[in-house]
């Protein structure tokens, strides 16, 4: 079973457009991952019916049992957070900056402070329009730890991959290079990199592979809006020359993205749309990686 | 006054919209732009500035010092983040993992564990005319954005103090980096597109703001796109939609070559002094309390 994972370094170039649209092509082969868990969008464009809810808990938050304090200030002079202040004379915990360290439960002299198990987030096992299944999760507000929660989605989509005897596992990964996305990459046997040829996106798409360089894992890469600006265009292709990175396919700048995303579908069920033969044949290269 | 540009959703513009937004205010008054998007920070690819200087980022992490340790195992049994571990009769520490509690470095008994600096990433600094410019970029590998989120926040706080108006270009998503580049901003700008997914993250991002009890607006990118649902949401939801630039292949040329387009596209221009004016009539605004007096 190989497991692809779909990356952008920046965000808005089109990563879960062509990740939905790729679903759509493996159909009954794969499994897909939704793994932009700070920003799930993929269900906007496969319909999952949110099926098999499991709440997700990852972590710790401090609580203060206020019968107990004396408000000695111990634990807003120990956090290194600032998350302990002082709210109408009582010390209080603001759970937003609680990075459930536990240092203060431990030094309370009278033991006031408990570490509560924090709920963070819900994972689903769902089916998606095309009857193959997708593994996705909602965060809640504000909530930490969405690395630890991408590790669950990914683990729970090799499981039913596995039992299911499915070739494939095709993961839409997060923005950026930290914790969520190093935890979508770890594991995987091919990167896609998607990028855009402008600045921020050539910029970006350096920083996002040198990390998957330290991953040792092979990638590629699809230019989406190709043909937006010909000269950034052509860096971009160098650029992947020079660093042994397939180049997949650039993709023209196409108002068929924003089409198919406002009727809920992926650009591969637009049959004869130029997009869709482009995608059909990327796809065919990236089942052969 | 401080101004998060966030947006959940990326792409949407919170970049473009930051650096024009605060080089049209810096043509008539001081101006300070911060790049929080540490993990990909962008804005600085449509800054022309030049360089005041630069400084390396530092969190604190744990150094075993072998000759004092007598493996009592209090540090494994501290640290909630697994960043430390014994093999045989060594302590290892996993910075990735590491939170900075310093947890077990107070209450290591022997202090065989100091906390030491370890660079996360750099941040950089900005000068032209009116406008000051920070950015601070997390080193490839580290995975924790917050940290030096925080210092950058810091950095400004200490050198550009007064009430001028600081524009903070936020990460993606809506946790923690997004939090913590939030969390004290007078005001949020939230960029959305007007697609069903714009829509979606828009609708996190305004949980999100709530929750950290935020004054907020929102301004459309790309108008004329997708469809009406983001617009009626905001007026359900009673959220002032500030401004609106309008969705032209232009602007995706000129950004594509890192140019600023208030100067190139009127209505970007008009869309930036809509929302300089609703910042103005705000109260904490500068430019208010001199025309009320």
């Amino acid at each position: 079973m190989k497991e692809i994972v779909v990356i952008s370094g920046k965000g808005g170039t089109g990563k879960t457009s062509l990740t939905a649209s790729f679903a759509y092509l493996g159909a009954g082969e794969i499994i897909v991952a939704d793994c932009d868990v700070d920003a799930a969008d993929m269900h906007v464009f496969l319909q999952p019916d949110f099926a098999n809810e499991k709440d997700f808990y990852s972590g710790q938050v401090a609580v203060i049992d206020p019968g107990i304090c004396t408000d000695c200030g111990k634990c807003a002079r120990t956090c290194r957070f600032d998350a302990i202040r002082v709210i109408n004379g009582r010390h209080t915990v603001n759970a937003l900056d609680c990075e459930g360290c536990g240092y203060c439960s431990r030094i309370c002299p009278v033991n006031a402070i408990t570490d509560k198990d924090n709920h963070v987030g819900w994972w689903y096992c769902s089916a998606i329009k095309t009857g193959a299944k997708m593994l996705h999760a909602k965060m809640k507000v504000g909530a930490e730890n969405s690395g630890k929660l991408v590790a669950r989605v990914k683990k729970e989509a090799k499981r039913i991959a596995e039992k299911e005897k499915k070739k494939l596992v095709l993961v839409d990964g997060s923005p950026g290079i930290g914790c969520p996305v190093v935890s979508s990459l770890s594991g995987a046997s091919y990167v896609i990199l998607v990028t855009e040829p402008t600045v921020s996106g050539l910029h970006d798409l350096q920083r996002v592979s040198e990390l998957v360089g330290k991953f040792r894992i092979r990638s590629g890469c699809i230019v989406n809006k190709a043909d937006l600006n010909r000269h950034k265009r052509d860096e971009i292709h160098a650029y992947l020359k020079q660093n042994n990175i397939d180049h997949l396919a650039d993709i023209p700048y196409d108002e068929t993205f924003t089409r198919a995303m406002v009727s809920g579908k992926t650009m591969t069920e637009f049959t004869g749309s130029r997009v869709r033969k482009i995608l059909e044949s990327t796809w065919n290269k990236i089942v052969n990686k | 006054m401080k101004i998060a540009v966030a947006s959940g959703k990326g792409g949407t513009g919170k970049t473009t919209l930051s650096t024009n937004l605060a080089s049209f205010l810096a043509e008539s008054r001081e101006t300070v732009l911060a790049d929080l998007d540490v993990e990909e920070p962008n804005s600085g690819l449509f800054i022309r500035a030049e360089a005041g200087g630069e400084e390396d980022k530092y969190k604190m992490i744990p150094e075993w010092d072998a000759g004092k340790c007598t493996l009592c195992g209090i540090c494994r049994e501290v640290c909630n983040f697994n960043a430390i571990t014994q093999i045989m009769d060594e302590i290892m520490v996993f910075p990735q993992l590491c939170h900075s509690c310093y947890a077990c470095s107070e209450l290591c008994p022997r202090d065989a564990l100091p906390m030491k600096k370890q660079k996360m990433g750099v941040l950089r600094y900005f000068k032209q005319g009116n406008l000051s410019f920070v950015e601070s970029e997390l080193d490839i590998g580290e995975e924790q954005a917050v940290p030096l989120i925080a210092q950058t926040i810091a950095y400004v706080d200490r050198h550009c103090p007064g009430d001028v108006i600081k524009i903070f270009d936020a990460p993606p998503g809506t946790s923690c980096p997004v939090i913590e580049a939030t969390k004290d901003a007078d005001l949020v700008i939230l960029v959305t597109e007007p697609t069903p997914v714009g829509l979606h993250d828009l609708s996190l991002a305004v949980e999100t703001m709530k929750a950290l009890k935020r004054d907020f607006c929102v301004v459309i990118n790309r108008d004329g796109l997708g469809n009406a649902d983001v617009e009626s949401y905001c007026v359900r939801e009673n959220i002032p939609v500030i401004a609106k630039i309008p969705n032209q292949r232009s602007i995706a040329e000129f950004y594509s070559d890192g140019k600023l387009l208030y100067h190139e596209i009127s209505a970007v221009k008009d869309a930036l002094e809509k929302i300089i004016a609703y910042i103005d009539a705000r109260p904490g605004a500068g430019k208010t309390e001199k025309g009320a007096e």
